[in-house]
């Protein structure tokens, strides 16, 4: 599925300092029943999200109006467990193109930008440094520059480089994908797969 | 003389079509396994692209997530669970690919059913949309979990493209205490390393405690790998596994056999390999172990009180979140605790030695009235293989019922659902908030420990029992 080519970012953030934020809470089981990608931003993070007869809770970060952007800010090991990428799409299609933590889980690192979210993965102190930033003004903005892999707090200037490899960076600026690349080397892996043991 | 190579090096650097520099490795998939819930939005997307499947044969469908664990004969009432399992059912059809839906009579958990019909072979490259395909990773397979735009690669090329994870090692020797069982095992790794302790890497489990577990407990334990945060978990191959595989319907026969076992006894680690990171513990130091937070790092052994916050490796504010969802308070014994659900089962204890474990306790004792226990094998295989060796026979005079296979309470997408506040003690793998319903409350421990609560209603050492 095509997704938003990603060059520089320059939003608002949206705090979650919580650790271990698993993909159960992304998006619970439930909402997994679905045969086409449609309405998993309905249900991101369901359970903290909504009460049990589908009012907002008041205290999540999500119903507070004054928090906004396309970037979600998380604490260490951000998505954990569940292999869905469901929990991905959800991220996705409420709008965030980035999330940031100082720690992924690798499954959801590798959906994430197999979908067009870049993962910025920054030092525990920088993080630290985002979430102070944005407690005293939620209207902090961030800048995101994927060409030059560095985050920045706008409001201070701090800065902090971020890594991610080449094939991936050019895919994200580009909007290109796997698959194609995949397609574009098919005599030479079905070459390989007839050497097989299996 | 080449460098010693490690078990994954030797599997991954056979797999690896292409190296991209600067990028990851294009990597061939010897085995692909779907299921109902993450693969319908790959299949559309293949059409989308108008592409078909490489090599159907090499995939293998089946339905676990959603089914029903009761009157599987009757249609699925959920019309969402039941329109999964069609769509299923029309795109394996429609592209020529193995499919053992509901009602079939190999139907069971993907990570069952896998390896008890000889699917799953040392050496292999294994991956499912779901993080417990590092379970296959026991026969000496490089395992793991994909996403949904993967399952698409490797339907549209058998490939995926993945950098290398790190190795890790971890090795236990020395002999387990009474009660002590696979489970507690990898329950007391994770809380030593937490939720996040193996992230980046891949673990080999070496040392005579896996020498000596037979394959289901090696199962055990490397499903649970990724819940340390390892990619995968693999043990090398031994007499083990090959008595395990040999005659099972999909593995190799006559020539074919000796050919391959030739291979598989070169799959272990060179002797002087180096590992990104190695942890050694003694098996003296592992006593039945019980969670008592919402990650799966938060556990502890059973006698033990739960720790204070200075001697966890989460953060203060995560951790308070965590306890008090539990409805738990930091140094509260952990003995003791009232229990109201006890769910045996899952791709982690789901197979015929957990049934025998959890039988050995409950034999001439009665359920506890205050429990609902949901007994759920992994697969029909293991529930006909339940009632030859007579197990149902003791299960049912000490009043628990049999329910039929499936992924069931493990992440209640069906109707079994731990209700909200209740807890309940699971032979399962996660125990996040909600997981096993919105509300509920999880407890993971092994058989042994599901059995000790499922008679007394409270959490209990089943030492006692031993």
């Amino acid at each position: 599925m095509a997704y938003d080519k990603f060059t520089v970012l320059k939003s608002t953030a949206v705090p979650m300092p919580i650790e271990n934020v698993d993909t159960d809470q992304i998006i619970p089981a439930r909402f997994l029943k679905a045969t086409s990608r449609v309405d998993f931003d309905k249900n991101l993070f369901r359970d903290w999200r909504y009460n049990n007869d589908d009012s907002p809770k008041a205290d999540f970060v999500l119903n507070n109006p004054i928090y906004s952007g396309k970037i979600l800010v998380g604490g260490r090991n951000f998505g954990s467990g569940s292999s869905r990428e469901h929990a991905a799409w959800a991220i996705y299609d409420y709008g965030f193109r980035c999330v940031v933590s100082s720690f992924f889980a690798d499954i959801f690192k590798g959906n994430a930008l197999n979908i067009g979210i870049l993962p910025v993965q920054v030092s525990e102190d920088f993080l630290h440094k985002i979430f102070t930033a944005i407690e005293a003004d939620p209207k902090t903005e961030l800048e995101i520059d994927l060409p030059a892999q560095t985050i920045t707090i706008l409001a201070t200037g701090e800065q902090e480089s971020f890594a991610i490899n080449g094939y991936k960076k050019n895919n994200m600026i580009n909007g290109y994908d796997d698959i194609d690349y995949l397609q574009s080397m098919k005599a030479e892996i079905a070459a390989f797969a007839d050497k097989s043991l299996y | 003389m080449s460098a010693p190579k490690s078990l994954f090096d030797k599997v991954w650097d056979a797999h690896v079509v292409r190296k991209i520099e600067d990028g990851p490795d294009v990597f061939l998939i010897d085995r692909h396994f779907i299921h109902e819930v993450t693969s319908p939005v790959a299949f559309l997307g293949l059409e989308g692209r108008g592409l078909g499947v490489l090599f159907p044969n090499r995939t293998f469908a089946t339905a676990d997530h959603n089914t029903p664990t009761i009157n599987q004969h009757l249609p699925v009432q959920d019309p969402l669970s039941a329109n999964q399992l069609k769509a299923l059912e029309t795109n394996s059809a429609k592209y020529g690919i193995s499919h053992w839906g509901l009602g079939h009579a190999k139907n069971g958990i993907v990570h069952v059913v896998g390896p008890e019909n000889g699917i799953t072979l040392p050496g292999m490259t294994i991956v499912c949309g779901d993080s417990h395909t590092s379970t296959h990773g026991a026969f000496g397979a490089i395992a793991f979990g994909i996403g949904t735009s993967e399952v698409e690669m490797v339907l549209s090329s058998q490939c995926i493209m993945q950098p290398k994870p790190k190795k890790m090692r971890v090795n236990i020797n020395g002999k387990l205490g009474k009660g002590v069982l696979p489970k507690d095992v990898t329950l007391f790794i994770i809380s030593k390393l937490s939720a996040a302790g193996a992230t980046g890497y891949f673990c080999e489990y070496a040392g005579d405690v896996f020498e000596n577990m037979s394959m289901e407990g090696r199962m055990t334990v490397c499903n649970m790998s990724i819940e340390m945060g390892a990619r995968g978990g693999m043990i090398a191959p031994d007499e083990t596994t090959f008595a395990y595989l040999k005659g099972r319907e999909q593995a190799p026969k006559g020539e074919a056999w000796e050919r391959a076992l030739a291979y598989w006894k070169t799959l272990k680690t060179d002797e002087g390999t180096v590992f990104d990171i190695e942890y050694t513990f003694d098996a003296s130091e592992i006593e039945p172990q019980i969670t008592y937070g919402t990650n799966p790092g938060l556990g502890t052994g059973i006698s033990q009180n739960i720790p204070q916050a200075a001697n966890v490796l989460d953060g203060a504010a995560s951790y308070a979140k965590s306890l008090n969802y539990m409805g738990f308070a930091e140094n509260d014994q952990i003995i003791g605790k009232p229990i109201d659900y006890v769910f045996l089962g899952s791709c982690t204890n789901g197979r015929i030695e957990d049934f025998r474990a959890f039988a050995s306790i409950v034999k001439g004792r009665k359920k506890a009235d205050n429990v609902t226990a949901w007994l759920v094998p992994g697969s029909h295989i293991v529930e006909a293989q339940i009632k030859e060796e007579g197990i149902l026979d003791i299960l049912t005079e000490a009043g628990f019922a049999l329910r039929q296979p499936g992924c069931s309470a493990c992440l209640a997408m069906n109707d079994d659902k731990i209700p909200a506040g209740k807890y309940a003690v699971s032979t399962s793998n996660r125990n996040f908030e909600g997981r096993q319903g919105p509300g509920a409350r999880t407890l993971l421990a092994s058989p042994l420990v599901a059995a000790a609560a499922a008679v007394t209603g409270k959490v209990t050492d089943p030492r006692e029992f031993l």
